[in-house]
């Protein structure tokens, strides 16, 4: 039993490490239907900035709370201005196009990045240092679940609680419905989409930022790849939850975590990725939306 | 006229261009991990070539002819070294230093053998390269992976006194290779094998097999792999409160291990290549590459350092670069590295080269089994 709850915190962890990749990835397809391969490379990109900009003031001696409150706005803001670029150059130019040639764009978009990074920056793996504080009251405990992992759970669940209140409750929240029910009526009654745009590119990028931070403090390390690993995993969340649905994206990344954890620690870790995928596809039988996902309307 | 001198000129331009083009040089190969995760395996392979080939060019060349390299990146991915190894057929080289991770250097070798090209792999230590005959173009400088993994293992029971053990690896041919090796060198010496699993390289988190290693109740962990998930692996058990001593393999005896994972690397145990930085050669060879490069040399450097001297070495000897001499003058010749005196047996494994296991203390690798 106690085998049993270790595992199930530890795929709690981990799915909570999906879900704070794939709540961007979720977010962004829901309001313009398309799956933004390059999110991960955003996620990179934020916990480079947050590298780069910690490092720096952990060397001049900095307080370790402003530390991580600079160097988080520091990625979040350089990783939004990624995102609003990204979209400006390789997305908005395409919005008349059939989806198959954006999503295209968005793989190249995601190369692009990567080898961007890799020239700019380095190959190497770097040690990532950990901004995040320990909490004592977690030391007896620490074999279910650790600091970091507990950080990374809260700010997922409060990200999520966020979001969802973001678009069931404020004006550009129905702005964004509008523009994911139909973009030329929304247009029509007034709604300027280029900024619900804008704004959608940048709450994703944040949140893939402040994952990029805390995913990376757990790793305790960080190279330009790591995004696309981690995307490929939170994109199955996604479409597991129901790609569009924010509650979705964090249900899935759990149930990911899950089949995972107790997979690993019941049959054997070499099929760890075997049983994530025989999840999904027997989800994706029953319920073809995914877990969270709403029926799609036919358009005539 | 004027018309026809000048075609005329440009007539005997590009005869010297042609001329040019076909000067008297033999082309070495360099292959291996350029770019990408593991480029700090590679890279050192390219300098230490760079650095024999100028010292032998200062000299006069070999047999007579000027070396000249042709470097191609593989990544370390088996789909690229085919790649990679077809662009260096089409180069026309003679003999290729390389690759350096054991799947890439499987995958490009069929290549060279119906090229009859012959190589030297200063890391590529999967044991079947060489025993199992397929490539008897294929020569290292490097002890293969059995040789590593009895001496992991023995270090681990006799000297440690670990008798439950957990064995990791990362589904790669290396990683994998040697995890099995241990597997059966254990078993063979009577330890309990109470945990053996793959783990998906790259993944962010390992925590749920960590609880599988202190479920079974092992009393150490053997890895088979590289640094980046090893870093991962002792960070999460020492997170988790485990700490059991974690031995693993050269592809975790680099620099780059203790950088990332920092105080975690603290007391790890890694089998690596017998430290040979006190051989004169090699602390010349050493010293001539901080003097060029600006910087210590990284992995497998003194290794490719004997690999390129061996090779030069045997065409020289040989007096042609064709398949059979230079086979027969690399397995009958002795030769002078910075790892000592060392050459080739049949299978194309070197004699005279061998591993150390080191462990991480105050941030440095330290031999231990001495």
């Amino acid at each position: 039993m106690d085998y049993f709850i270790k595992l199930l915190l530890s795929g709690t962890a981990k799915g909570s490490i999906y879900a704070l990749i794939a709540l961007g990835y979720t977010m962004v397809y829901g309001i313009i239907k398309l799956i933004n391969f390059a999110h991960g490379e955003i996620y990179m990109i934020g916990a480079f900035t947050a590298l780069l900009v910690g490092g720096a003031l952990q060397a001049a001696g900095m307080n370790p709370v402003f530390i991580l409150l600079i160097s988080t706005f520091c990625a979040v803001f350089l990783a939004s201005a990624y995102g609003i670029t990204m979209e400006k150059i390789a997305y908005k130019p395409l919005r008349a196009a059939p989806r198959l040639s954006v999503l295209i764009s968005a793989i190249g978009m995601s190369m692009f990045l990567q080898n961007f990074v890799l020239l700019a920056q380095t190959e190497k793996y770097l040690s990532f240092p950990s901004f995040l504080p320990e909490f004592e009251f977690l030391k007896p405990i620490r074999g279910y679940i650790n600091s970091t992992q507990f950080i990374i759970l809260i700010v997922t669940t409060i990200v999520m609680i966020l979001l969802t209140l973001l678009i069931k409750f404020t004006l550009i929240g129905k702005a964004m419905r509008a523009t994911s029910q139909d973009r030329e009526m929304a247009q029509l009654v007034g709604i300027n989409i280029n900024n619900v745009i804008t704004v959608t590119f940048i709450i994703g990028s944040a949140t893939a930022a402040i994952g990029g931070i805390l995913i990376c403090s757990y790793m305790g390390q960080i190279n330009y790849y790591i995004g696309f690993i981690a995307g490929i995993k939170a994109f199955v969340a996604a479409v597991l939850g129901g790609i569009g649905s924010i509650p979705g994206a964090v249900l899935g990344s759990f149930v990911l975590g899950w089949t995972e954890s107790l997979g690993t620690g019941y049959i054997s870790s070499d099929y760890e990725d075997s049983f994530a995928f025989i999840i999904l596809i027997l989800i994706l039988t029953v319920k073809p939306s995914g877990i969270l996902g709403r029926k799609e309307n036919q358009k005539v | 006229m004027k018309k026809l001198s000048l075609i005329a000129l440009a007539v005997a331009l590009l005869l010297l261009a042609g001329c040019a083009k076909k000067s008297d040089t033999i082309k070495i190969g360099v292959a291996g991990a350029h770019s990408g995760d593991l480029a700090s395996y590679g890279i050192p392979s390219v300098h230490a070539a760079e650095l024999v080939v100028e010292m032998f060019n200062a000299k006069g060349g070999v047999a007579g002819k000027n070396i000249e390299l042709v470097v191609e990146d593989d990544q370390c991915k088996p789909e690229i070294a085919t790649n990679t190894a077809s662009k260096l057929v089409g180069e026309e080289v003679a003999a290729v230093i390389g690759h350096i991770c054991s799947g890439a250097t499987k995958a490009a070798l069929g290549i060279y053998k119906d090229s009859g090209i012959v190589t030297i792999s200063p890391s590529a230590t999967n044991p079947p390269l060489t025993q199992s005959g397929d490539y008897p173009n294929f020569f290292r400088t490097i002890a293969p992976d059995d040789a590593q993994a009895k001496l992991a293992v023995e270090f681990t029971m006799n000297n440690l006194k670990l008798s439950k053990l957990a064995i990791l690896h990362d589904k790669g041919d290396y990683g994998k290779g040697f995890a099995e090796l241990c597997k059966e060198a254990a078993e063979a010496a009577g330890a309990e094998i109470v945990l053996f699993e793959g783990i998906n390289p790259g993944a962010p988190d390992y925590s749920a097999v960590v609880n599988k290693i202190g479920n079974s109740g092992a009393t150490g962990v053997i890895w088979g792999g590289y640094h980046p998930e090893a870093s991962k692996l002792v960070q999460q058990m020492k997170d988790k409160g485990m700490d059991i001593p974690f031995v693993s393999d050269d592809g975790v005896k680099d620099d780059t291990f203790i950088e990332v994972a920092g105080s975690y690397a603290e007391g790890v145990y890694a089998t690596g290549p017998i430290d040979t930085t006190s051989n004169p050669m090699a602390v010349k060879a050493i010293e001539d590459h901080k003097a060029k490069y600006g910087e210590e040399p990284g992995a497998f450097f003194l290794n490719a350092y004997a690999a390129t001297v061996a090779m030069l070495n045997a065409i020289d000897k040989a007096g042609k670069t064709d398949y059979d001499a230079l086979t027969k003058a690399l397995r009958s010749e002795w030769v002078e590295t910075p790892l000592g005196k060392i050459s080739f047996d049949e299978r194309g494994d070197a004699i005279g080269i061998g591993f150390s296991v080191y462990q991480v203390q105050n941030g440095k690798y330290v031999v231990v089994n001495e």
